[in-house]
């Protein structure tokens, strides 16, 4: 019945995107014979530029409706009709229409951006929906760049809109970014991060860099002012600050370590803010024109629950010995389209771990057929290890995660614990007294989400000598929870 | 050797070490620790960054994977060092000497969005 549901709900879903889809290309197809209509009328119009722009003999730059609609940020002093116009010749590439694309694009196409470039070669999830603004639940399946831009023309049907579905590659970049004055960096991965800063400064222009994981964001402004590779009175550049590249192990991606929406799209907002200020600089009343204030390049902290919310610190200036921005840079633009500047291999990238043999492991169809559930047996105890089923099931998922859902009779030892304590210790404080008592051998099984820390702790608990020297089956759950689910309950939550 | 305060037994100086995006989960969940520390290394120079980088591994860090931390005696690549609001890069790095009420914090870069 509940598959019934819901395939009636994607096939509505389906329809709802394909009516959507259909509105679109007439909306597109009315303003074609609108705009060739136009040209039929009055052939001496030469009108260059794609969005609506009044005709010549207007006496205003912007159209009426342009006046009403960007008003309230025109009369702001920092921005005046001059900086208006800036954001109207504008083009600005967000990499990334995820949790920082959208809002970041929101705003810059509420602001009037003349032209507005997104690149993602993703789809939209469901679990994309609770921070990505710009996503309706009827897109899900949808490139994520169509329904960001979708949801764009709605609210600011001026901008010109551009779609690159597609992730950013080496070889594009450079011929992609060539087309902007102003790039976004709203990618999730330390690869694509510094691509796009190298590309981003040997083309020469600013970049808007942030990112976000669980309660925090970052944001940066890097090669702004935007010069020539050797030419130290230009900004530093993502290599300046972070020369080498974080272990690819260390680095925790929304889907594992979570992420709060508000959290994300703070630092979107405030990489549309930034970029509103690179854009408009020098234009209106409060502003110093010409020569501004040289000042010292920021790196924004922002943090949810700390006190204060926001933390600004100084940050180095260009690097002298710089790959990319010193006079000794060693990465071109043809180095990134051949190749030899390799991403993955500087990042290098993180594998799943197999640490154990095939017989140490046990697929989830497997335990669920040798341990059928409880409803079968009498009950047991369920808060602590059971040993009246002849085996104890260890869950090393965190607390949080244990709490949304957990196997009957599992026990929540957090992987964090595991490996807080030294291997050499006899019997650390985490080892519950049954599994330590010397008369039980009962075998013990480790479950995680997916199978990947199960395997560290099933070793360091063979390390700590919990085997009784092979006498002891310690293994894990094949591919955890999520095999559990695939395997053995449908319903199972997927989290 | 020179005549300075040794190791422990010597005046001490208050600092403040925070660790945020993400280290603090290396650092028994606290972000924000105060620390006492000698003022003077083994040799009896002032006590510098070099010096606390050790210390904290061996003294605050909960989690055992030291790598996470330190990598070759040195912060591991993607932490940034701040020392009073600024990046350590601007103050000398692992050779500023510590002063009292000083606010040290390490900062994991987010790569997340």
């Amino acid at each position: 019945m509940s598959d019934l549901e819901e395939t009636c709900a994607s096939l509505r879903a389906q329809i709802a995107a394909t009516e959507t889809q259909l509105a679109g290309l007439k909306r597109e197809l009315a303003r074609a014979q609108e705009a060739a209509v136009a040209k039929s009328n009055n052939a001496k119009v030469s009108d260059s530029n794609e969005h609506a722009q009044p005709t010549p003999e207007s006496r205003w730059p912007l159209l009426q409706e342009e006046y009403k609609r960007y008003g309230r940020q025109m009369i702001v002093s920092q921005v005046g009709l001059e900086g208006q116009l800036k954001l109207r010749a504008a083009k600005v590439l967000l990499v990334g229409a995820g949790g920082l694309g959208c809002p970041a694009a929101q705003y810059l196409a509420g602001a009037g951006v003349g032209t507005l470039g997104l690149i993602d070669g993703d789809t939209v999830e469901v679990s994309n929906l609770h921070r990505q603004v710009l996503h309706r639940s009827r897109n899900v399946g949808k490139y994520k760049v169509d329904s960001a831009i979708e949801t764009l023309r709605e609210l600011n049907p001026h901008p010109t809109y551009i779609a690159h579905r597609t992730h950013l590659t080496p070889g594009e970049a450079p011929t992609i970014f060539a087309q902007y004055d102003l790039i976004l960096d709203c990618t999730d991965n330390p690869a694509t991060r510094y691509l796009i800063s190298d590309t981003a400064v040997l083309l020469g222009k600013p970049l808007v860099s942030a990112s976000a994981l669980r309660t925090e964001g970052q944001l940066m402004v890097l090669n702004n002012p935007p010069r020539p590779p050797g030419d130290k009175e230009g900004g530093p550049c993502y290599r300046c600050v972070f020369p080498k590249p974080p272990p690819a192990d260390s680095v925790v991606s929304c889907a594992d370590g979570g992420i709060l929406g508000p959290v994300v799209g703070t630092m979107g907002v405030l990489q549309a803010l930034e970029a509103i200020k690179i854009i408009t600089a020098g234009s209106g009343q409060g502003h110093d024109t010409g020569a501004t204030v040289r000042e010292s390049p920021l790196l924004h902290i922002f943090s949810a629950y700390s006190n204060p919310l926001f933390r600004t610190i100084r940050i180095r200036s260009r690097r002298t010995n710089c790959s990319v921005c010193s006079a000794d840079a060693t990465v071109t633009l043809d180095t990134i389209t051949s190749g030899s500047t390799d991403y993955v291999f500087f990042c290098g990238s993180a594998h799943p771990p197999s640490l154990l043999a095939p017989d140490e492991r046990i697929s989830a169809r497997e335990y669920h057929d040798k341990y059928p559930p409880s409803v079968l047996r009498p009950q047991g105890p369920s808060n602590q290890a059971s040993t009246s089923r002849g085996h104890t099931i260890i869950d090393v998922r965190d607390k949080v995660q244990f709490g949304i859902c957990s196997l009957e009779e599992s026990i929540n030892i957090p992987i964090s614990n595991i490996l807080a304590s030294p291997s050499m210790e006899e019997t650390p404080s985490w080892v519950p007294a049954e599994l330590a008592a010397s008369e039980y051998n009962d075998p013990i099984y480790v479950v995680c989400r997916l199978g990947n820390d199960s395997q560290l702790a099933v070793q360091r608990m063979k390390d700590l000598g919990l085997d009784r020297h092979g006498q002891r089956y310690i293994g894990d759950i094949r591919g955890g929870l999520r095999a559990w689910r695939e395997q053995v309950d449908h319903e199972w939550p997927e989290y | 050797m020179s005549d300075g305060a040794k190791g422990a037994g010597g005046p001490s100086i208050p600092i403040t070490v925070e660790f945020t995006g993400g280290l603090e989960l290396l650092f028994g969940n606290e972000r924000k620790h105060k620390v006492s520390i000698s003022a003077c290394m083994d040799d009896g120079s002032p006590t510098n960054l070099a010096y606390l980088l050790p210390y904290l591994v061996d003294n605050l860090m909960q989690d055992q994977r030291k790598e996470m931390f330190i990598m070759e005696d040195n912060v591991r690549p993607g932490i940034l060092v701040l020392i009073n609001d600024a990046d350590w890069e601007l103050e000398g790095e692992e050779k500023y000497e510590l002063q009292p009420g000083d606010n040290i914090v390490f900062v994991s870069t987010l790569h997340g969005g």
